[in-house]
C-alpha cells in the first residue's frame, strides 16, 4: 500500500508541476464550455418555439421539454468524444517516459510489485481525470440556478463517466507500456479507443451472435443507460472487467522483460 | 555475498554474457573491467533483477535473482549507466520517493535522507530541481538514490563517466569509503579507476571473463616486462644495435619521428630491471642526442589486448 501510494503521489504531482494538467484541464473546459453554451442556446430556441406554438394551438398535446434529456444528455454525449481525444494525452507518458529516461530501471529494480506500480499510475491518472470531470459540475449548477434539472440521472451519468474514464485510461496505460515513444503511445491508444467506440457500427452487418458480441463491446452502448439515470450492474461489470483485463495485459507486457530469457 | 554461476545471457543469437562465474565476498569493492559492449551492463542488470539470465544462476545475499527477486531488490542499490532521475522533481523529493519505494521505514526516513545528502555532498542542493543540476551533481544524486536505503550491496554502472577530473576523484573517494560497510560492484573501462578503488578485479571481454584477481596480482601476472619510450637523434643503423646491446633489453622497435634524423624507439625490458641510466649514458657516449626518455605505463589497452591475445593463443 505504501509503495502504491508513493508512486501514486509522485505521478499526480508530476501532472501538476508540469503544465500538462493545466493545459489539458484548460483546453477541455474551454471546449466543453463552448459546447455547453451552444447546447443551452439551442434549448432556449426550442423553448421559445414551443412557447409560441402552444400559445397558438393550446397547451394540450404538446410534450414537455426535458432539461435532462435535451441539454445534459446531449452535453455528455459530446463530452465523451472529447475525452476520447484527451485521455491518450494523459496516459502517454506513464510508462513510455519512464522507459525513455531509464527510470523504469529504478522502478523495476526496487522492491515494488508490477501491480503496485501500475495501480499507482492508473489511479493517479484517474484522479486527474476525475478532478477535471468534476469541474464540469459547474454547468449543472448553472442549470440548477435557472431551471430544475433532475439530479438522479446527472449523478448516474457522472458515475458512468468515472467508469468510462477508467476504461479509457486502462487502454492508454497499456499503449504506453508497449513503447518508449510517446507519439506511438498516443496513436496506439487513439486507434484502440476509436475502434472500441465504433465497434458496434459493424454490428448491423454481422450475424446475430456476432452482432450481440460487437454491441456488447461498444463503449457508448454501455454509457447510454447511465445517462438516462439507469445504473445497470451489467454495464458496471462491463467497464470494471474491461479495466481489469486491460490492466492485466499491461502487467504482462511490463513483466515480459522478466520472463523473456 | 554475490555469487554468479555459469551465467549466460543471449539476445536472440547474440551472446552478451557467456558462462560467467565469479564471487564477491562481503565488504569488498569489485571492479568490473572491460571495453564498451563487453557485457558489463548486462551482468549488472541480471544481478539487479532487471533482466533474467538465459542460463546459469546468480544470487545476492543468498537469494536467487529470479526466484526471490523481491528479497534481492530490497538489498541492492543500483546506479544504472544513465542515472534514473526525474528531472521535474527536487533532489529531496526525488530521494524521498526512492526511499519510500525501497522500503525505508517512515521513522527513519528523514534521518536516512539527511545522511545520504551529506555523504554524497549534495545537501546544499536539496531543494534544487534535478534538471537544473550539472552532470556531476546529477551523477551524485544517482549515487544518493542507490545509497538512500543503506543497502547491503551496491551495483554501480560506470559511476564516474562524464565527470570532470575533480569530481571523479571525489566520487572515487566516496566509493572507496563505501567499501567498509557495503559490498560494491562497479563497472568501468578506466584502469586507474579500478586500481585506485577496487580490491578485486574481474576483466570481461565479449561476454567472457578473461581475468580475475587483485589489481596487483593481475598487473604482475600480465606485466612480463616494462616498456620505455625514447626519442633519439642519430642514424638508426647505429642506435638500434646500441640499444639492443644494453643488459636487460628484450626488444627494440624503432619508428621515424617528426624531425629528420630523429627516431622513436619503444624499448621493452625485463621486469624489475632499471635500464634508463645505462641507456642514457650509452646514447650520450655514442654521440647521439637523447631528446626524451620515459617509462610507458601499462594501460587498459595493454592489459586488455594481452588478455584477449592470450585467450586466442591458448
Amino acid at each position: 500500500m505504501r509503495n502504491l501510494f508513493a508512486i501514486y503521489s509522485k505521478e499526480l504531482r508530476s501532472y501538476f508541476v508540469s503544465p500538462v494538467a493545466y493545459v489539458i484541464a484548460g483546453v477541455f473546459l474551454f471546449l466543453s464550455g463552448y459546447l455547453f453554451r451552444n447546447i443551452l442556446m439551442q434549448f432556449n430556441w426550442w423553448c421559445l418555439q414551443f412557447a409560441q406554438r402552444s400559445q397558438m394551438m393550446g397547451a394540450q398535446g404538446m410534450p414537455n421539454l426535458n432539461l435532462n434529456e435535451m441539454v445534459i444528455s446531449q452535453f455528455f454525449g459530446v463530452m465523451d468524444f472529447i475525452w476520447l481525444l484527451v485521455v491518450p494525452m494523459l496516459t502517454m507518458r506513464l510508462f513510455a517516459e519512464e522507459k525513455k529516461n531509464g527510470t523504469i530501471e529504478l522502478l523495476m529494480t526496487s522492491p515494488v510489485s508490477t501491480a503496485q506500480m501500475l495501480l499507482g499510475k492508473f489511479l493517479a491518472c484517474l484522479s486527474l481525470y476525475s478532478i477535471i470531470v468534476a469541474l464540469t459540475l459547474v454547468y449543472c449548477f448553472i442549470l440548477e440556478a435557472y431551471g430544475s434539472p433532475d439530479w438522479g440521472p446527472i449523478f448516474s451519468a457522472y458515475l458512468g463517466y468515472l467508469l468510462l474514464g477508467g476504461a479509457f485510461i486502462a487502454v492508454g496505460v497499456l499503449a504506453s507500456a508497449l513503447t518508449e515513444n510517446q507519439i506511438v503511445a498516443v496513436l496506439l491508444s487513439f486507434g484502440m479507443l476509436l475502434m472500441l467506440w465504433l465497434i458496434d457500427w459493424s454490428a448491423s452487418f454481422a450475424g446475430p451472435t456476432a452482432a450481440k458480441i460487437l454491441q456488447y463491446l461498444s463503449f457508448i452502448q454501455h454509457l447510454q443507460d447511465f445517462q438516462r439515470g439507469v445504473i445497470d450492474t451489467k454495464d458496471v461489470i462491463f467497464y470494471l472487467s474491461f479495466i481489469f483485463f486491460s490492466l492485466f495485459l499491461t502487467t504482462r507486457v511490463l513483466e515480459s522483460r522478466r520472463w523473456r530469457r | 555475498m554475490i555469487e554468479v554461476n555459469s551465467l549466460s545471457k543471449y539476445y536472440g543469437e547474440v551472446a552478451a554474457v557467456e558462462n560467467a562465474t565469479f564471487r564477491v565476498e562481503e565488504g569488498t569493492v569489485l571492479g568490473f573491467l572491460g571495453p564498451n559492449g563487453a557485457g558489463k551492463t548486462t551482468t549488472m542488470r541480471i544481478l539487479t533483477c532487471y533482466l533474467p539470465p538465459s542460463e546459469g544462476s546468480a544470487s545476492v545475499a543468498g537469494f536467487d535473482v529470479v526466484e526471490e527477486s523481491m528479497e534481492v531488490r530490497k538489498r541492492i542499490g543500483y546506479l544504472p549507466e544513465q542515472p534514473p532521475l526525474y528531472g521535474d522533481m527536487t533532489v529531496l523529493s526525488y530521494l524521498r520517493f526512492v526511499a519510500k519505494i525501497k522500503g525505508v521505514p517512515g521513522g527513519q526516513l528523514n534521518g536516512r535522507l539527511d545522511e545520504t545528502l551529506e555523504k554524497t555532498g549534495i545537501a546544499h542542493h536539496r531543494h534544487t530541481v534535478i534538471s537544473h543540476l550539472s552532470k556531476g551533481y546529477k551523477q551524485r544524486v544517482g549515487l544518493a538514490q542507490a545509497l538512500v536505503h543503506n543497502p547491503e550491496v551496491l551495483i554501480l554502472d560506470e559511476p564516474t563517466v562524464g565527470l570532470d577530473p575533480k569530481q571523479i576523484i571525489e566520487i572515487r573517494e566516496l566509493i572507496k569509503g563505501l567499501g567498509n560497510d557495503h559490498t560494491v560492484i562497479l563497472s568501468t573501462h578506466i584502469l586507474p579507476e579500478v586500481s585506485m578503488t577496487c580490491e578485486k578485479i574481474v576483466v570481461i571481454n565479449e561476454g567472457r571473463i578473461v581475468g580475475e584477481g587483485t589489481p596487483e596480482s593481475l598487473m604482475a601476472e600480465l606485466k612480463e616486462g616494462e616498456s620505455l619510450r625514447a626519442h633519439i637523434s642519430g642514424p638508426s643503423e647505429q642506435v638500434q644495435p646500441l640499444l639492443q646491446g644494453i643488459d636487460g633489453v628484450v626488444e627494440v622497435i624503432g619508428e621515424s619521428g617528426e624531425e629528420e634524423e630523429e627516431m622513436i624507439y619503444t624499448v621493452t625490458t625485463v621486469a624489475d630491471q632499471e635500464v634508463r641510466d645505462e641507456l642514457a649514458r650509452k646514447v650520450i657516449d655514442g654521440g647521439f642526442g637523447l631528446r626524451e626518455l620515459r617509462p610507458l605505463d601499462m594501460t587498459l589497452e595493454d592489459i586488455y589486448l594481452r588478455l584477449t591475445t592470450e585467450e586466442v593463443s591458448a
